[in-house]
């Protein structure tokens, strides 16, 4: 049991959370996105610096659990420098590995640090927890200014 | 020497209360969750079903099976006749006087929806004022915000203190010949808070306005009865009584009922139709249009017979030490803050852990075969109130131990270990 508790709750899983990185309002942003998920009342505010076609830089502010913030900053650092098509393709494996589709080693390991959220799929009710940051990132890049709801 | 009530209360529960008897009664306690027996303290979103309900259910489909009212063959007939009972069985649990009074709805938001729509349409018009409490559930504050809409009816909240107790002063002051309905929870789902609903009801009823008390946690909790509450409207849901989903009870005054419109138009609830002009069915048919949930009004019926069994004063009894022992228990855990710590407070404790979000708790408590509710509960204005987005909540049920308790304190330690 312990096993399966530290298998979600992986080390740098619970260092996000605790010291958050990039958590903050970026001034100069161009993009910005609200996400919100109603099931939790899990709240997201995504800034992004883009120029040209690469994100400069990114940052997030807002509250949630341990799963929703650590991924969330966890994506802050994996998107920084990324172009906005690299970073929608890392979107779409997250979101792939988050659910359950992924399933060869090497696809997972591809994703890098972003890995440790496989543990995720085992439950289907954290899953919102886990993507609600990379559905809000993928708004603000659209520019939809939208608040993005995951019900 | 003299005992203290509460020790004659402990020793009337060792003989009275066989808790290892209730337990055995309900199958699904005996099944285990990831490889643990499990403890099951999420009461106040449904309760679990004994053996005889559960019988019950398929008894009817496997002997009973028809529609009920009007048929002439044998199996209508019976069926009819048992779920005409069941209506009585509900209308002595909570003591009401006439049949005509016992409306079978789909749940407590039904019979809200029902009461806003045809009570609502009838007696609310622009200008005039629902009261209704900071603690309600989204179920008895959404209706009225869409009747008030409709209308250009306003919406009035009591506000509720630090302890998660209405302010009276406050509605007091918000009472007024303008009020034309006071709605308000009798057991805050979210907090546990015990509302004064009789002094309510009194106030209210000095103005002359009816009063819709909405006991989706009174009636498991507590014996209610609806001639001494004086009540115009209550409301419940089945499956929260260790009854069936899907089935709810408006019990209402017949000459309020009386006076209201159908809320939904189709059979059972006519009397005659022609194209010209439809007669509605006498009371309580007038608000049963459609082929009802037979078997969740007959289930519901041998929920009422099983707690009857038990004796609901025991229920009430035995849940009232365990929650003050939970309380306890609670509270002397460092990092823990209990949100609503009303005077008169039912089994539901929400609470916080510093610097854990609720569904962190509610996921690592699952891992040990707890079942907890984690999130706004419903009741988000409670926890903007508060403060929270969200918290953590138990909530008891007639057949949970302190064994149970004690267990969870121990695993909420595990919570701590994890995100120190």
């Amino acid at each position: 049991m312990e096993n399966e508790i530290r298998e979600l709750y992986q080390q740098v899983i619970l260092d996000h959370n605790k010291s958050p990185r990039n958590f903050k309002k970026l001034e100069n942003a161009n993009h910005f996105a609200e996400g919100y998920n109603p099931l939790c009342g899990d709240h997201i505010d995504i800034f992004i610096y883009t120029e040209g076609d690469v994100i400069k830089d990114v940052s997030f502010q807002g509250s949630g659990c341990a799963i929703s913030k650590s991924s969330a900053s966890l994506m802050t650092t994996m998107v920084k420098g990324k172009t906005i098509t690299e970073a929608e393709e890392i979107f779409s494996k997250f979101q792939d590995l988050v659910t359950g589709k992924l399933k060869s080693e090497e696809e997972i390991e591809e994703l890098g640090k972003l890995a440790i959220f496989q543990g995720v799929r085992e439950f289907p009710a954290r899953v919102k927890c886990a993507s609600l940051a990379w559905h809000t990132l993928n708004s603000a890049l659209k520019n939809d200014n939208k608040t993005i709801v995951t019900e | 020497m003299y005992k203290t009530d509460n020790e004659i209360m402990s020793i009337n529960e060792k003989v009275d209360y066989d808790i290892q008897k209730i337990r055995s009664d309900f199958p699904i306690l005996s099944r285990p969750i990831h490889n643990k027996p499990l403890v099951y303290l999420d009461n106040a979103a449904t309760t679990h079903k004994p053996k005889c309900v559960i019988d019950k259910v398929s008894e009817y489909y496997s002997e009973l099976n028809s529609n009920i009212h009007r048929g002439v063959h044998y199996l209508s007939q019976k069926a009819t006749v048992e779920y005409e009972n069941a209506r009585e069985k509900v209308l002595r649990f909570i003591n009401a006087s006439k049949l005509s009074e016992i409306i079978f709805t789909k749940g407590t938001t039904d019979s809200i929806n029902l009461v806003a729509n045809s009570f609502g349409r009838k007696f609310i018009s622009k200008d005039d004022e629902i009261i209704i409490s900071h603690m309600e559930h989204h179920s008895n504050i959404v209706p009225w915000q869409i009747l008030c809409e409709e209308k250009g009816a306003k919406l009035k909240v009591i506000p509720i203190d630090d302890k998660g107790e209405i302010i009276y002063e406050e509605f007091e002051k918000l009472i007024s010949t303008k009020t034309k309905l006071v709605s308000i929870v009798h057991i805050s789902n979210s907090l546990g808070t015990i509302n004064p609903v009789k002094e309510i009801i009194e106030t209210a009823h000095s103005y002359g306005i009816p009063v819709l008390v909405d006991g989706a946690q009174g009636v498991q909790h507590l014996t209610v009865d609806v001639k001494e509450l004086d009540c115009d409207f209550y409301v419940f849901s089945g499956h929260k009584l260790y009854g069936p989903t899907g089935i709810g009870i408006l019990y209402g005054k017949q000459k309020i009922l009386e006076q209201m419109p159908p809320y939904q138009g189709g059979g059972d609830m006519i009397a005659s139709v022609t194209f010209e002009k439809t007669t509605y069915n006498s009371l309580p048919y007038k608000f049963e249009a459609g082929t009802p949930n037979i078997i969740g009004g007959i289930a519901l019926g041998t929920a009422i017979d099983y707690m009857n069994s038990v004796r609901m004063e025991k229920i009430s009894g035995y849940e009232n030490s365990l929650t003050v022992y939970a309380a306890n228990v609670f509270s002397n855990i460092e990092g823990l803050k209990i949100i609503g710590t009303s005077k008169n407070k039912a089994g539901i404790i929400s609470f916080v852990l510093e610097n854990i979000h609720p569904h962190d708790i509610g996921t690592i408590l699952d891992f040990d075969g707890i079942a907890i509710r984690t999130g706004h509960h419903c009741t988000q204005p409670v926890m903007q109130r508060y403060g929270v987005p969200a918290t953590a909540r138990i909530s008891l049920g007639m057949y949970n131990t302190k064994d149970e308790i004690d267990y969870t304190a121990a695993a909420l330690k595990k919570v701590f270990e994890v995100f120190a």
